[in-house]
């Protein structure tokens, strides 16, 4: 509404008279506010953010039980808690353990393991929506935040491995080399989970509802990941359609936790690995995390909008 | 400053750092409205066409910013004024990048950043560690955070009464919070600085400083743009105002010029009842 001015715009009328702004822009090297960065400068802008992605986990992380009187004991009291009501529920009321060798430290691994890709993708659902006071203030790659969350999630996860270590010793299971497998195993389930929950931030920011919907899906899923049962135990002497069992072997929450009470458990064999696992995960890490960051990226400059 | 600034117009050739071509913005709000609380409406929402389901279903837009054009230059100091929601921090945000323009587009020179971290900050965590956490995210790295954290600190004059840094934000009072989030906020030296009312905090001392505090970001700075509903910061600070009523810009001019015929509006009755005869002004819209 140039026309409702009083004074006609006395500083910008006399030098430049009605030269189209794109040129001057351009004549001046002026860029669009707001754009959307190339996926190569894309990932560079993230680099330079490393260290706030880093710092930004682990500050949600400490405040996170920071008005507790128990304070940080919680992020280990917290995961045993859950695991013993597992126990009691599937182990000691419905009696699945009965098939399985070293019940307790099964369930337990399957349960962190577990809950590490089930709170980043939750996470990830509301990184965009629930930090729209952060995306609006402040301008930097947004997908610093659902990455920085699963980074929390990691640093969750790893309060509980400690947990874990001393269940498996208490239990007997000695410490072995296989061990080791632990570190590629968590490699790849990280960049499972960062691809994932960075597909779901975009979702989730568009529509937020699917915060609600979440919980069940991944309920579901939770259920044929064999968390509390063996897969491979149900499954044998079942006359089950080959695409079923292929199925249950592909997927990728049943592979991470499969792959890590492998490398935990002695009692738990490489024959009851489905075939090829270790390509399935590294497969299944690579496509959700490149495809994620793909996906994400695409909408890079309407977050936090509207 | 002003002498500054006009001189600079006067030899130099005028390098544009900001310039906002013909833009609207436009909010669309979920769930308002009669449409919420029905199921159908809901089901209206998902189904059917977008924008037929949202005139129905009570998403409803708000035209926060019509049709503003202008165009800044380096060494200006712009004061954005106006009732409250006229669309001032919408446009503001608007420039740093951070909010989509329906129509019309905006070019700045580098990235402008809007002064403010607030929402980085974690009430939970010791000021400590939030200095650290507001730098990182306003994208300094973590040397320059180490080598301003003293400054920083300093300026907040948070240790004045004691060593507070060290305690957690939540137990700050809130003046001493609104320093302390200012103090980060300023620590940076941009292109093009955005304020948005971030004079108004803390006690006279330190709103002294503060103001002290941006004359200096806008030497270092190419532009400033400050909203604020003080008339007197923006005399003190600005030499070129932007006056934005229902979403349109009303006038652009020299800062004298602009709160004369604003002051005339926003007051009719104020005694020296309108000493140009500015028609267009006095009648509300």
């Amino acid at each position: 509404m140039s026309q409702a001015l009083d004074t006609p715009s006395p500083p910008a009328a006399p030098s430049a008279p009605a030269e189209d702004p794109a040129v001057l822009a351009a004549r001046y090297g002026l860029t669009v506010s707001g754009a959307r960065p190339t996926l190569p400068a894309y990932v560079g802008q993230l680099w330079q953010r490393r260290h706030f992605i880093t710092a930004f986990a682990t500050a949600k992380l400490t405040s996170q039980y920071s008005q507790a009187k128990l304070g940080q004991v919680w992020q280990v009291a917290t995961p045993l808690l859950n695991a013993a009501v597992y126990y009691f529920i599937f182990g000691v009321l419905m009696g699945t353990k009965r098939n399985v060798p070293d019940y307790v430290p099964f369930l337990v691994t399957g349960v962190f393991v577990w809950t590490f890709t089930q709170s980043s993708v939750m996470a990830g659902t509301r990184a965009i929506s629930g930090s729209l006071g952060l995306v609006r203030a402040l301008h930097f790659p947004r997908a610093s935040l659902p990455i920085s969350y699963c980074l929390q999630q990691l640093q969750q996860l790893l309060f509980s491995m400690c947990a874990l270590f001393v269940i498996l010793l208490c239990f007997g299971v000695p410490p072995a080399l296989s061990w080791v497998l632990v570190i590629p195993a968590l490699t790849l389930q990280f960049t499972f989970n960062t691809g994932l929950a960075l597909v779901m931030a975009r979702m989730g920011a568009k529509t937020p509802d699917i915060a609600q919907l979440m919980p069940f899906l991944l309920r579901t899923w939770m259920y044929v990941s064999g968390v509390m049962w063996s897969i491979d135990k149900m499954l044998s002497g079942k006359d089950l359609p080959h695409i079923v069992l292929v199925l249950l072997q592909a997927n990728p929450a049943a592979i991470y936790i499969d792959l890590m009470r492998f490398a935990l458990i002695d009692s738990f064999h490489a024959s009851q690995l489905p075939p090829h696992v270790w390509l399935w995960a590294t497969g299944w890490a690579l496509l959700s995390g490149v495809g994620g960051f793909i996906y994400f990226w695409k909408a890079e400059e309407t977050y936090g909008r509207g | 400053m002003a002498e500054n600034a006009e001189t600079a117009e006067i030899t130099a050739e005028r390098i544009p750092t900001v310039i906002v071509d013909d833009v609207d913005i436009v909010y669309r709000v979920n769930g308002t409205g009669a449409g919420r609380g029905t199921a159908t409406a809901a089901l209206n929402r998902i189904l059917g066409g977008r924008r037929k389901a949202e005139a129905r279903a009570g998403v409803r837009t708000v035209h926060a910013v019509r049709k503003v054009s202008f165009t800044a230059y380096k060494g200006e100091a712009i004061g954005l004024i106006g009732t409250n929601g006229s669309g001032k921090s919408t446009l503001l945000k608007a420039v740093a990048g951070l909010l989509p323009t329906e129509n019309g587009r905006i070019f700045t020179h580098g990235q402008p950043s809007l002064l403010g971290v607030n929402a980085a900050l974690m009430n939970d965590l010791t000021g400590e560690r939030n200095v650290h956490l507001g730098g990182l995210a306003m994208g300094m790295s973590r040397e320059e955070v180490r080598e301003r954290y003293d400054d920083i600190v300093g300026f907040s004059g948070i240790n004045e009464k004691g060593d507070f840094i060290t305690l957690p934000m939540r137990t700050y009072s809130s003046g001493m919070a609104a320093r302390l989030r200012f103090s980060i906020a300023a620590a940076k030296d941009h292109d093009v600085l955005l304020i948005d009312e971030a004079l108004a905090t803390g006690d006279r001392s330190f709103q002294k400083r503060s103001e002290d505090r941006i004359r200096e970001l806008r030497k270092e700075a190419g532009t400033v743009f400050l909203v604020s509903h003080n008339n007197k910061s923006i005399r003190d600070t600005c030499d070129r105002v932007l006056w934005l009523e229902r979403g349109e810009l009303r006038m652009d001019g020299p800062t004298d010029e602009v709160l004369e015929a604003y002051e005339a509006f926003t007051n009719p009755k104020a005694g020296k009842a309108e000493p140009k005869k500015q028609t267009k002004v006095s009648v509300p819209a």
